[in-house]
């Protein structure tokens, strides 16, 4: 070998050395864009400053977060080491081996379970489901709730031209009545010589909005998935009477009470019909309250949040949010995921996140006596958290959403059929689903 | 001065002339056209066998380690009788039905008004292809903006000929208008293609053939029927292929314009395609799918394409 050719070979040999130490020294951290992302990268740099580590992110928005991160996953790519991911995926995730299963690392580490809010455990971190098999560390909290125009509510002449309506005051509303008669009264009344609506609802169809709105209301109105001492058999849970009159009053609140033209919303048209002042009630997840504190338009007092209101048993329920942080299996630096995990898991990091405004489910933030008074969102999210329940979580819960995305859909948006034949097929739909899967 | 073809030659090193030297004519010509044939058969004939392979087992992309059973023709069975299938393709059909018509409509009709020599003939032709320079995601959403009741122009045009209100009415939103609005917004964009195509062939039909016509006092309008329609037809022709095929695989603008609703309304056979395969990840059924589909488009194209010949031939 010629002395030329050895200086060239030690050189490329130090290159690729430098660059393999940079990858084991560097963390991807995969979420979807929106708010909390932010304020993560921003925690974050203290977890850089601490270890070493260059923290990269990757963040998707919203409509394409699952098709991006799931097919990354799927596809075995080692884009991302953390991943901070739906908590629909865990089931598929788990089974599929793209997490990696956290139990040993939590006992070695004394990272406790019992420290979470529990529903954020059994949403984010188990499965099977109520099983002490853990796949990620609950990250982020997040339920379905309401937002109200709190300095509305409060004006004399429309709590007088309420109460020449109703006959009753105008408050809150504590029930999904009461929910829609507040919304019927303000679709379409002039406010400050703009025409403005009742509520914002989710209707989108693409990816999960329409699910997730709907199921919102139909848990209050007794919907359950399957037989609780059957699992699977859902005839007569997922299509009970409850659940047709939950559907029905979802339609008839799209019906009566949304803006025009509101036939495909999620989560970021929400956001935007509430911050311009078009709607009077907002249905969106708790990720959004803080963005809305600090809003010249709706902030500074001007917003109320209430928790999903009941349904006409009196039974309350909240359609789950939220993630958990996960191991990404195939990573190359487990060990610098690991210990960003348990970095995140400290009670000093949890707190220091709820105050940039990341939801932390870690108890000893959530059930400290402050915590309430915190912010004016604060007792509303915890409220919703002690009420929620999710969809499915099956490895096969994407083919379990489209389904509901396209009944619900149809029915609602498009008005084909009854509620009853929307869920009649979904039943078919599902059972389907699971045949294919060998659960049926 | 020598040959430039010499020059090559000699330039060329004397051993690889020596080996190229002991070789036939159609050896060379194999050794060209071989990397093209690998290409072809790495990208379009293996991944179409393998397809055709995967359509007969239930494999699901993301279970990896899942056992693969095969299946027979059970994924055509489910296809073929699945009537939310069948509401696809007949959703499809309409798009293509009248998004061609109105295309070759008003394309034909546009190329036929700008094959006249007038002042600013050839700014109004660049600002009538602009639509199709656009890219579909970009369409997509603007035109979302556009059909918005609140504040998008659509509305307001309608109401202020028809005196509809504006709020009243939701052209992606229920009601029964999105078909048409998608149809809409594909005939804004890709009716310049077909005027083009028209134009070439207008262009393409010589003087003197409208010159003898005018000798034996044919009227503008038999001119248009004998001559112009059935010279220009082998393009108009050429451009309902291009332009159904295409539309056949439409996906992009109209996922972004509605998602596939309201409902089912505007969910086109490849938006369905793309759900199942990549977000319910049921490989052997999509690919089965697919399959019905590329056959499909397959055949109706090869029936089209012989109809064509047989135009041209005439």
């Amino acid at each position: 070998m010629s002395r030329k050719t050895l200086v060239a070979t030690a050189a490329l040999g130090l290159v690729w050395a430098a660059q393999a130490n940079a990858q084991a020294n560097e963390l991807t951290l995969c979420w979807a864009a929106w708010d909390p992302a932010n304020a993560l990268v921003e925690l974050s740099k203290d977890f850089e400053a601490q270890s070493g580590t260059k923290m990269n992110f990757e963040f998707v928005p919203w409509p394409n977060f699952a098709d991006r991160m799931l097919n990354e996953l799927n596809s075995g790519g080692q884009l991302c080491d953390l991943m901070i991911g739906d908590s629909q995926w865990i089931g598929g995730a788990a089974e599929n081996g793209w997490y990696l299963k956290l139990n040993d690392f939590f006992d070695a580490e004394g990272i406790s379970m019992d420290a979470f809010v529990p529903a954020t455990v059994t949403g984010y971190s188990e499965w099977p489901k109520n099983t002490p098999n853990y796949w990620s560390l609950p990250a982020f909290g997040d339920v379905v709730g309401w937002t109200y125009r709190k300095d509305w509510f409060e004006r004399p002449e429309i709590q007088a031209a309420f109460k020449e309506k109703t006959g009753r005051d105008l408050t809150p509303p504590a029930t999904m009545a009461e929910l829609k008669e507040v919304a019927e009264f303000f679709q379409g009344r002039d406010i400050d010589g703009k025409t403005v609506y009742g509520a914002s609802i989710y209707t989108e169809r693409g990816s999960e909005g329409i699910t997730m709105g709907a199921m919102d209301v139909l848990y209050s109105f007794g919907f359950k998935y399957d037989n609780p001492d059957k699992p699977y058999e859902m005839e007569g849970f997922v299509n009970s009477e409850g659940s047709v009159a939950g559907l029905e009053f979802y339609k008839s609140l799209y019906d009566c009470c949304v803006a025009p033209g509101t036939s495909n919303t999620y989560m970021g048209e929400g956001i935007d019909a509430y911050k311009s002042g078009q709607v009077a009630l907002q249905m969106n997840f708790a990720f959004t309250w803080p963005g809305f504190e600090v809003d010249p338009n709706v902030g500074g007092g001007k917003t109320g949040y209430l928790v999903n209101p009941a349904g006409p048993g009196g039974e309350r329920f909240a359609q789950l949010g939220g993630q958990g942080i996960s191991v990404v299996a195939n990573t190359d630096n487990m060990d610098g995921a690991l210990a960003y995990i348990k970095w995140f898991a400290q009670q000093d990091v949890q707190q220091k996140w709820w105050s940039m405004g990341g939801f932390s489910c870690l108890r000893a933030v959530v059930e400290d006596p402050a915590f309430a008074t915190s912010q004016p969102y604060a007792q509303t999210f915890l409220d919703s958290m002690a009420i929620v329940k999710d969809f499915w979580a099956e490895p096969s819960y994407a083919s379990l959403l489209q389904a509901s995305q396209a009944r619900f859909h149809d029915y609602v948006v498009a008005g084909n059929g009854t509620a009853k034949e929307a869920l009649d097929g979904l039943i078919a739909d599902w059972t389907e689903v699971f045949e294919d899967e060998g659960k049926l | 001065m020598a040959n430039p073809i010499d020059i090559a030659a000699q330039a060329t090193p004397p051993t690889i002339a020596r080996k190229v030297r002991g070789l036939s004519d159609r050896a060379i010509a194999w050794i060209f056209v071989a990397p093209t044939i690998f290409l072809l058969l790495a990208i379009n004939i293996f991944p179409l066998i393998w397809t055709i392979r995967l359509s007969f087992t239930n494999y699901a992309a993301n279970k990896p380690n899942a056992e693969v059973k095969w299946v027979g023709l059970r994924n055509y069975e489910r296809i073929l009788t699945d009537e939310d299938i069948w509401s696809h393709m007949t959703t499809t059909a309409h798009f293509l039905i009248w998004t061609i018509f109105f295309q070759v409509l008003i394309g034909f009709t546009l190329a036929w008004l700008i094959n006249r020599k007038f002042k600013g003939n050839d700014l109004l032709t660049t600002l009538i292809v602009l639509p199709m320079m656009l890219s579909p995601a970009v369409v997509g959403n603007f035109w979302t903006f556009l059909y918005q009741p609140q504040i998008g122009v659509v509305n307001y045009v309608v109401e202020f000929f028809t005196g509809i209100p504006a709020a009243s009415f939701s052209m992606l939103g229920p009601g029964g208008l999105a078909p048409w609005s998608i149809v809409i917004v594909d005939t804004w964009m890709w009716t310049p293609f077909v005027m083009l195509i028209c134009l070439a062939g207008l262009r393409s039909i010589p003087d003197y053939i409208y010159e003898a016509a005018e000798v034996d006092r044919a009227s503008k309008w038999r001119q248009f029927w004998t001559i112009t329609v059935p010279m220009v037809l082998p393009f108009l022709m050429l451009a309902v292929l291009f332009r159904g095929i295409e539309n056949f695989k439409m996906f992009d603008m109209v996922n972004l314009l509605t998602g596939g609703g309201p409902g089912s309304e505007t969910l086109l056979t490849s938006i369905d395609l793309k759900r199942e395969a990549f977000e319910k990840w049921r490989t052997g059924y999509s690919s089965a799918y697919a399959i019905i589909l590329f056959v499909t488009v397959f055949g109706l194209a090869s029936i089209y394409v012989k109809a064509l010949n047989k135009v041209k031939e005439r």
